[in-house]
């Protein structure tokens, strides 16, 4: 009977301790979804892929142009604008807040994408 | 002399089907015209452009003149599409000055620079001293408005142009407007003329007689050639109506990097090739981007436009030429 009741004693702080190491942790998560600090969009193509990139707060995402002419990455609110982006260049913007954030190209409109910020 | 020229005018028009086309006159002039794309439309009529400048001449008013469009010549680029744009650049102005009948001017429709950087406009500027024509008249691709929103290309070439670098001039009685299309474009969007620009050339062409010959250039094609990949323009048709009363429209844009041509009443549409690189056709690549092609091709994807306007005449002459 002790042994029991010191087991379940010691065994709680133990269980708090890893359930609070687990909440901590932010690449531990139950769906499977890449680390929350960085998100890629290749822009290949004439198009951004992908076009439509969902990422938790506080996301860094990095637009990287692997096409053979410039772009640019231009939100329709005027929340972000890079400058134009030559091949290999790269642009990076942090999403802090939750929504949704429409952008194009603004050299070739037709090219459209959207992050969706959780 | 001018009797004879006379005859010609009326056995062609006598040996008119009823499509309006004279067969043997047009064969004639593809046969003059050699490798070269020549065409030209007398109210409807082909006439070969050698038989048409003779009669302007002997009409003894001596109002024709030719001039070279030329467009996107994207210096900077540098990728294997071509490697080298510099020297297809001086590839066409070697062309220019190779032309029978020297050009009185140039206009260059656009995407002058790759990157809009001053280098490049820098280089562009010192590759066409060399040509005959020492006058160029440009208007801005969106290569060229770049990060600044247009500032350094009208600091270059807008100094007597309005707004974003929209203007008109008159040459041998020709009125010519060049039309800036390449500025805030809206997302999902085509080209976009804009209501400042829309109100000046109503007012620009208010007072002008009906029979006065219009060119438009402008970057982006005035009409619809493909708007899956941005060829084409938002508020054209409301530029085009404002030009509905004259009875000879030219409309010369760039952009697409190949020649494409459309005839609607009055106005004729032609784009022009590229001195760059080459872009696929509409709808037979997954996007509008350089086209590779074996280096030895590439010279004949690319070319300029000689265009001859003859007083008298209903419409320009339009002839493209590659560069090899």
């Amino acid at each position: 009977m002790r042994k029991k009741n010191v087991v379940a004693v010691l065994a709680t702080p133990v269980m708090i301790a890893m359930l609070l190491l687990v909440a901590g942790s932010p690449s531990v998560k139950a769906n499977d979804q890449p680390s929350a600090a960085n998100a890629e969009v290749k822009i290949d193509n004439f198009s951004f892929g992908p076009q439509s990139l969902t990422v938790p707060a506080g996301t860094t995402v990095t637009w990287t142009n692997r096409d053979d002419i410039p772009h640019t990455v231009v939100s329709t609110e005027g929340v972000f604008k890079s400058k134009v982006r030559d091949t290999d260049e790269k642009f990076s913007y942090t999403f802090e807040k939750a929504g949704t954030y429409p952008y194009y190209c603004s050299i070739h409109p037709k090219m459209t994408g959207k992050v969706v910020v959780q | 002399m001018a009797a004879k020229k006379q005859g010609l005018i009326d056995q062609m028009l006598q040996d008119l089907n009823n499509d309006g086309i004279d067969r043997r006159g047009f064969l004639k002039c593809m046969a003059w015209a050699g490798t070269g794309l020549v065409w030209t439309l007398s109210g409807g009529i082909p006439v070969s452009r050698a038989f048409a400048k003779g009669y302007g001449k002997e009409a003894g008013k001596g109002g024709d003149f030719s001039f070279v469009q030329i467009s996107d010549s994207h210096m900077g680029f540098n990728k294997p599409a071509n490697p080298d744009v510099i020297a297809t650049l001086q590839a066409a102005v070697d062309k220019i000055n190779g032309l029978a009948q020297p050009p009185e001017f140039l206009l260059h429709t656009g995407d002058i620079s790759h990157l809009s950087k001053q280098e490049q406009f820098d280089n562009v500027d010192q590759i066409l001293k060399s040509a005959s024509a020492k006058d160029v008249f440009f208007v801005p691709g969106e290569h060229d408005v770049l990060d600044d929103n247009g500032k350094s290309y009208l600091e270059r070439y807008g100094k007597s142009a309005k707004g974003s670098g929209w203007y008109s001039f008159d040459k041998k009685g020709v009125h010519f407007i060049g039309l800036v299309n390449v500025l805030n474009l809206k997302s999902g969007g085509l080209g976009s003329l804009g209501g400042e620009q829309l109100e000046w050339m109503e007012k620009d062409v208010k007072h002008l007689s009906h029979s006065t010959p219009i060119v438009v250039f402008a970057h982006i094609p005035l009409w619809s050639v493909y708007p899956e990949w941005g060829w084409g323009t938002e508020d054209s048709a409301q530029a085009l109506a404002y030009l509905k009363k004259f009875g000879s429209v030219t409309v010369l844009n760039g952009h697409i990097h190949q020649t494409m041509q459309k005839v609607e009443g009055n106005v004729t549409f032609h784009t022009a090739m590229s001195t760059a690189f080459p872009q696929p056709q509409p709808g037979k690549a997954d996007s509008p981007g350089p086209m590779k092609v074996p280096a030895e091709q590439l010279r004949s994807l690319l070319g300029i436009t000689d265009v001859n306007y003859v007083r008298g005449q209903h419409s320009l002459a339009v002839v493209d030429s590659t560069l090899g």
